[in-house]
């Protein structure tokens, strides 16, 4: 059976095994009808025409694996930024950890969504921002179909979050593949702070389809901090759909480190909704063999005298593909906007290609707006001029590559993020240097 | 220490060095002058490994060991430093952080351990003051945005930092006033001793009158075509390349 009617077949067997309330039920048949009638993105679509899912489809998926799987803390500690005290959100093969998750509810909430979705305690909540700002397209609905399990997290009015909140979705592999849908709902009212940090990761060489859907809203003077750590296993893909909207004030940064995976997909959406708002948006790609990685960025300046902060680099070796689709639309009211995009690319090998599109649809007349994007190679001269003060190919190409993906790591807040970022950079490019430029 | 044998290189199939032979002793300084595309870069490129040239006869030897296979850094590693005509800007990368990992590369090509921070910074402090250059200069990036003078100063820095047997400076004099000129040319003769040696490639008489050269040759097409003492500078300067391209005739 094609991946679509599967689905779609056992939406009811869903529907009587999850608890609901009657209006989350509605949002949910909404969206399945929706699925039903979109299907899965093909490479018709403008937005998909670069990003084909087709093989990754073609897998025969468990949608919900039945079995609890247990894994040892000692296994998977690395994939944790764990010389930091932090919350944490873990599930495996979809389903909570309590073992390995560590929430609260002392002054705010960091606990479960499929607990939200039914507490008459989080009923507000859910009405106020379940599936408010998530746009019902294809896979967005898909996950809202099956919306049950992920992070909720409510941070009330003034409250700064001492310490980071981690996410983190582990496949163990236990299905011959697996698809998972994790809805993440991220509430952060007046003048609150919260840094979150999140990642997947698969276990095993099985194939792993991750289509997750997180919605945060950030009220008026809020921060809040997003980074995502991408560096999965080979045969996990994923699409990772962020709607962000922010209120006067507020200041939202997503930071996504995408170094591996078989197919990543980002659809980041920012939605300004005041005055006075700043939308940070930075990624970093390092990828080689085949993998691919795709940003589709939205930022919706909607009022007057905002800021946007646009900055990827994407480095490319061997076979591997990239794609960035940066829109900033700045409506007729948003006067005074600052809107900057930025987006350089290095392609290491002859091989490696990126397609890269800056798309600005702008309706007001006293804006600042730039963009801009190069694709270039590795500076040879620079090669050698490292090369002649001792420093060998390989380390001198790994500092090129740090020192040009440098400008994204700057405004990482958490000192151990950046050292994680930092390592990983040196594994990925087979080198053991510092780098503290 | 260097011994250059009859040395043909050529880059796209344009011959560039027609047969050039040179020796370098420890304790030496020689002085490479010749007119504009006479081969002096191509040469000071070509010892430091460049590889986009094609070396088609003669060889190149230090301490009796035949480099030619070599790859630039390794040839750094044994002690052979370039101070480029066009230092190359590195953006991103800070001076202080790109000496480290020179020095520190090159030690664990020696299995070395890295110098431990407190001697590298030591070092950073004096070099710098003999180079006279600004602490804040040291964390911007690597000659981004630097003026011709401060590039130079800074490939002095560097060859100061890492102590080369052999040191090519290839018109380091080229956009010095005269106040820099000095404090370049009184770095480059603090490092000197009897165990290395330095190729001052120029085109003038005036750095040469800090560095005082043991030996001069004038390069020409290809070819060294006449060598001599410090006083060929000074004739040089007198009269022109000209003179020596008549004189071939
Ligand atoms: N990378 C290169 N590609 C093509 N021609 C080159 C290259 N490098 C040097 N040449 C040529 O070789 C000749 C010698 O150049 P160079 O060594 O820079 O001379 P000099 O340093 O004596 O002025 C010149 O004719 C120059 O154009
Ligand atoms: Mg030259």
């Amino acid at each position: 059976m094609e991946l679509k009617d599967k689905l779609v077949s056992s939406y009811v067997a869903f529907e009587n095994r999850v608890e609901t309330d009657s209006e989350v039920h509605e949002i949910r048949s909404r969206a399945l009808q929706n699925f039903e009638a979109l299907g899965f993105p093909t490479k018709k679509l403008e937005a998909w025409k670069y990003t084909s899912l087709n093989a990754v489809l073609k897998q025969d998926y468990s949608l919900f694996p039945n079995k609890e799987n247990n894994i040892q803390l000692a296994d998977v500690k690395k994939y944790f930024i764990h010389d930091i005290d932090a919350y944490k959100l873990v599930f495996i093969d979809g389903k909570y950890s309590s073992f390995l998750s560590e929430t609260t509810h002392d002054t705010f909430d960091v606990c479960l969504m499929s607990s939200a979705l039914v507490k008459p305690k989080y009923k507000a909540v859910i009405e106020n921002y379940f599936d408010k700002i998530a746009t019902k397209d294809n896979l967005t609905s898909l996950n809202t179909a099956f919306a049950s399990e992920g992070a909720y997290i409510h941070i009330p009015k003034n409250v700064e979050v001492e310490k980071p909140i981690q996410i983190i979705n582990f496949t163990t592999g236990s299905e011959a593949a697996t698809l998972l849908q994790p809805r993440n709902l991220i509430v952060v009212e007046q003048n609150a702070h919260v840094q979150i940090i999140e990642r997947n990761q698969s276990l095993t060489s099985n194939p792993v389809l991750t289509n997750s859907v997180t919605e945060v809203f950030a009220a008026k003077d809020a921060t809040v901090d997003i980074y995502k750590i991408q560096n999965d296993a080979e045969n996990a893909s994923l699409v990772d759909n962020s709607y962000i909207e922010q209120k006067s004030k507020s200041i939202v940064s997503v930071h996504t480190f995408s170094f591996g995976g078989n197919i990543t997909r980002n659809n980041l959406n920012f939605f300004q909704r005041g005055e006075h708002i700043d939308s940070i948006l930075k990624g970093i790609t390092i990828i080689e063999g085949k993998q691919h990685v795709d940003h589709h960025t939205l930022v919706h300046h909607i009022a007057p005298n905002c800021e946007s902060h646009q900055d990827y680099k994407g480095i490319f070796d061997e076979r591997a593909t990239g794609v960035f689709n940066g829109k900033v639309i700045v409506e007729k009211e948003a006067q005074k906007t600052n809107a900057y995009q930025k987006n350089n690319n290095v392609l290491v090998s002859d091989k490696a290609t990126i397609n890269a599109k800056p798309q600005l649809e702008i309706f007001a007349d006293d804006v600042k707006c730039s963009h801009g994007c190069t694709i270039g190679q590795l500076d040879e001269e620079a090669l050698f001029y490292m090369q002649q003060r001792g420093i060998p190919k390989k380390e001198g190409k790994a500092l090129l590559m740090y020192a040009f993906a440098n400008t994204v790591l700057e405004s990482v807040k958490i000192p151990e993020v950046k050292q994680r970022i930092t390592q990983l950079i040196a594994k990925k490019l087979g080198v053991d240097i510092g780098f503290d430029l | 220490m260097l011994k250059i044998e009859n040395l043909h290189a050529s880059i796209e199939d344009k011959s560039i060095l027609k047969g050039l032979s040179l020796e370098v002793k420890a304790g030496e300084v020689h002085a490479i002058m010749g007119p504009n595309g006479a081969g002096k870069s191509t040469l000071a490129n070509i010892i430091a490994g460049k590889e986009e040239y094609e070396v088609t006869a003669g060889n190149i030897e230090l301490d009796g060991e035949d480099i030619g296979e070599l790859a630039p850094e390794e040839r750094a590693h044994n002690g052979v430093f370039l101070s480029f005509q066009y230092p190359v800007e590195i953006p991103g990368v800070s001076v202080t952080n790109f000496i480290k990992t020179a020095i520190n590369e090159t030690r664990k090509a020696k299995g070395l351990e890295d110098m431990p921070a407190k001697d590298m910074l030591k070092m950073i402090r004096e070099k710098s003051e003999l180079l006279e250059i600004d602490r804040k200069f040291l964390s911007r990036s690597l000659n981004e945005g630097f003026s011709g003078g401060e590039k130079k100063r800074n490939e002095i820095f560097q060859m100061a930092m890492l102590a080369p047997k052999l040191a090519i400076l290839d018109e380091t004099d080229s956009g010095l006033d005269i106040d820099a000129l000095r404090i370049v040319a009184n770095g480059v003769n603090k490092l000197k001793s009897k165990d290395n040696a330095v190729i001052v490639i120029t085109h003038y008489q005036r750095l040469l009158d800090y560095i005082v050269p043991d030996f001069v040759h004038v390069l020409h097409d290809g070819k060294i075509v006449k060598s001599g003492d410090a006083s060929l500078a000074l004739e040089l300067e007198a009269k022109g390349y000209d003179w020596i391209k008549q004189e071939l005739v």
